[in-house]
């Protein structure tokens, strides 16, 4: 990114500046012993709350990952496969399927959640961690679909095709040939499910019900009454294991890689 | 398209499921059991080889009728592919090559006719049923799995153990020539070695017809060459009937048994190379297969084998013909450049029956062990003469663009054909 040229540089440092310098200040701030901005002194106080006094935060996180990684899980599986069925399978009205099952991807999430909320209501579901799960599901599909179908765009047919000229059934097919060969995609489409999953706010908002608070909802009601230096003890923890799995990730892709 | 998979369990129970459903033509008792025991998955080949019969399977196609919504991809293809034979299919891109291939391999259904491998009925079984193996003409290579594991891939399907699979697989790289190639990645050699894992794989089942989809296509000229001469090899080795496409007329020439000219989706003609060469059935085949002068021609008189013509721009030409043409027809003359001599000199004491026109030389490519001329007749018609360079300076004074030439050739080498062919 060295250039002699004022501009560029000029840019490159105002975006890196507004990119970094809130973490920075969030950082900071998760060790000032005062609850203001005003620096007093380093203090350990809000980890040692984080970590042992704040039952319900960590309620709300378990919350968050347990449907993080089923709704990730659920819809990695389900979206591989009308990928799979997408992008090799010949069926009626496929480009239906592919054009309805896109949708979700172009409408506001605010739109999706009072619709399964009044779905969710007339269909008499109680709000839960259930519903939570089918909502997040329902969303992280389309992402799952485009993100296997990108791979699976580069390969061809034939592959297939010999696989079954060389004695395979359809089942050793998809285990042995159309799974492997799309790994990438599915192990990428899991992760980006996964945060869209953990970050989502206003889907959940709809759905959620009593006792099912994820993270995203319990910090935005922690924040209605002050920032709670807490707060951001959890935000440096979360970035710290974003970064550990962003490296671990792709280490591993380097592996497979190779 | 394809049938539902094989729920683990009896094999026979679910082959004859798969009989019974999807049967087209009713089967003899006979036949049944054949298919039952043919498809037994596991045991490729095995009744075949213990009853001591040659490896390779004949291949019958009787009155195939394939289309694509409107589109006649073939029409009326009848073809006998006798055991261990090379057989190859020739012709244009677009004349249904691929599409008759993959009938055979069970990837498309003919809308009428039969395909018959040892007198089974192969239409109701799936390809991965089908003793039947391809070399895709993109190779088709598995991208995940290393060279030795692609060529596994049949072994494992069957769940062979790890000695039996690491065997086989390294006779098959050894018959390929792949030495040191196994731990690669398909990304990792050359299109060559690409086209070698695909025949080794293909191979390794032991199948009854390896059916080869223009594999050598994507290979540069040398290449291609050696590959063709090892792939006569394989086949002499293996022994396994090969039906080979090709658009190539020098590659179908060069290694089969026998080859089958088509256009438009139909076939033209079947023989051995040196028939459809020096008999081509039609004008198509005469104009597809090697370099010719063709003319239309008025037979004016017949006289036992010999036949004389009125041909278009040559005007009249002596030729010998096995089936004489009807005086009066117009039909096609043809004859080949090599068989044409040219000289500055007019040629004496001539074989009778020789045809003997004058020219200009128009053009001459110089190439290597050929010179080809381009010899402009009085009536404008430009005839090509070869004249190979057997030995240095042996074939008389240099002839020069602008020159004044003889050319002759004998009517027993010119041939008469029926016009056109297959394109309707
Ligand atoms: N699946 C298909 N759908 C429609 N048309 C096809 C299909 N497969 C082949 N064709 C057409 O059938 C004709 C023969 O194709 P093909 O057998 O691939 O020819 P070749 O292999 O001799 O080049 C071509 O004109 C092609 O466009
Ligand atoms: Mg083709």
């Amino acid at each position: 990114m060295s250039t002699k040229s004022g501009f560029p540089r000029f840019v490159y440092i105002f975006v890196t500046f507004f990119l970094i310098a809130p973490l920075i200040v969030l950082v900071v701030a998760s060790f000032n012993a005062s609850r203001s901005m005003q620096w007093e002194r380093f203090s350990l106080e809000w980890y040692r709350r984080l970590f042992f006094q704040s039952r319900d935060l960590w309620r709300a996180v378990r919350n968050s990952v347990v449907i993080a990684l089923s709704s990730a899980t659920v819809a990695t599986i389900i979206g591989s496969l009308a990928a799979i069925g997408i992008r090799w399978g010949r069926f009626r009205l496929k480009s239906y399927v592919q054009t309805v099952t896109l949708m979700p991807l172009l409408l506001p999430e605010i739109i999706l959640g009072v619709s399964l909320l009044i779905f969710f209501a007339s269909i008499g579901v109680p709000l839960g961690l259930g519903t939570i799960f089918i909502a997040h599901t329902c969303f992280n599909l389309p992402f799952v679909i485009l993100i296997v179908l990108a791979r699976l765009e580069e390969f061809d047919f034939s592959i297939i095709e010999a696989a079954y000229d060389l004695g395979a059934r359809e089942r050793d097919t998809l285990i042995r040939v159309i799974v492997p060969v799309s790994m990438p995609g599915i192990l990428s489409a899991f992760l980006t499910a996964v945060t869209l999953s953990l970050e989502d706010f206003v889907i959940t908002f709809f759905v959620a019900g009593p006792g099912s608070t994820t993270l995203p909802l319990y910090v935005y009601s922690a924040i209605r009454f002050g920032v709670s230096p807490v707060i951001n003890a959890l935000s440096v923890v979360m970035i710290a294991v974003t970064v550990a799995l962003v490296l671990l990730a792709r280490n591993m892709l380097k592996y497979i890689a190779k | 398209m394809y049938q539902t998979p094989a729920i683990a369990g009896s094999p026979v129970l679910t082959v004859r499921k798969n009989v019974l459903t999807v049967r087209r033509n009713v089967l003899t008792h006979q036949r049944k059991r054949d298919i039952l025991v043919d498809v037994a998955p596991g045991r490729p080949n095995t009744r075949r080889r213990q009853s001591g019969k040659l490896k390779g399977s004949e291949v019958r196609i009787d009155g195939v009728d394939k289309a694509f919504g409107e589109f006649p991809a073939l029409i009326d293809v009848s073809l006998t592919v006798k055991k261990g034979e090379f057989f190859s299919l020739l012709g244009p891109s677009g004349c249904g090559k691929t599409t008759l291939l993959r009938i055979i391999a069970g990837f498309e259904t003919p809308d009428v006719g039969s395909v018959l491998i040892d007198d089974v009925d192969i239409l109701p079984i799936p390809p991965n049923r089908r003793h039947v193996n391809t070399v895709f003409q993109s190779y088709a290579l598995f991208p995940h799995l290393s060279v030795f594991e692609n060529i596994a891939f049949p072994l494992r399907l069957r769940g062979l153990g790890e000695k039996v699979v690491t065997q086989r697989v390294e006779s098959y790289i050894e018959l390929v020539r792949l030495h040191g190639q196994a731990r690669k990645m398909p990304s990792q050699i050359s299109g060559g070695q690409k086209q070698r894992v695909a025949i080794a794989r293909a191979l390794i089942n032991e199948p009854d017809v390896l059916l080869l989809d223009e594999p050598l296509s994507a290979l540069d000229a040398k290449l291609r060459q050696q590959l063709l001469i090892e792939l006569d090899t394989i086949h002499d080795s293996v022994g396994v009937t090969f039906i080979y496409v090709t658009h190539d007329q020098q590659e179908a020439l060069s290694v089969s048994d026998r080859v089958a000219v088509m256009n438009l989706g139909r076939v033209l003609q079947i023989g051995a190379p040196f028939e459809i060469y020096e008999q081509p059935a039609d004008e198509f085949v005469a104009n597809f297969i090697g370099d010719t002068n063709i003319q239309p021609a008025v037979v004016t008189s017949v006289e036992g084998e010999l036949s004389r013509l009125d041909a278009e721009g040559l005007g009249p030409v002596v030729v010998t013909c096995d089936v004489p043409p009807e005086p009066g027809h117009t039909v096609r003359h043809t004859i080949r450049p090599e068989k044409i001599r040219i000289s500055k000199k007019r040629p004496e004491g001539l074989a009778p029956n020789t045809n003997i026109l004058q020219g200009l030389v128009d053009e001459r490519i110089y190439s290597g062990f050929q010179s080809k001329f381009f010899v402009e007749l009085p009536s404008g018609y430009v005839i090509k003469a070869f004249q190979q360079h057997a030995r240095f300076l042996d074939d008389g004074p240099e002839i020069e663009w602008k020159d004044p030439v003889w050319v002759w050739w004998n009517a027993n080498d010119g041939y008469v054909v029926t016009p056109r062919g297959g394109d309707e």
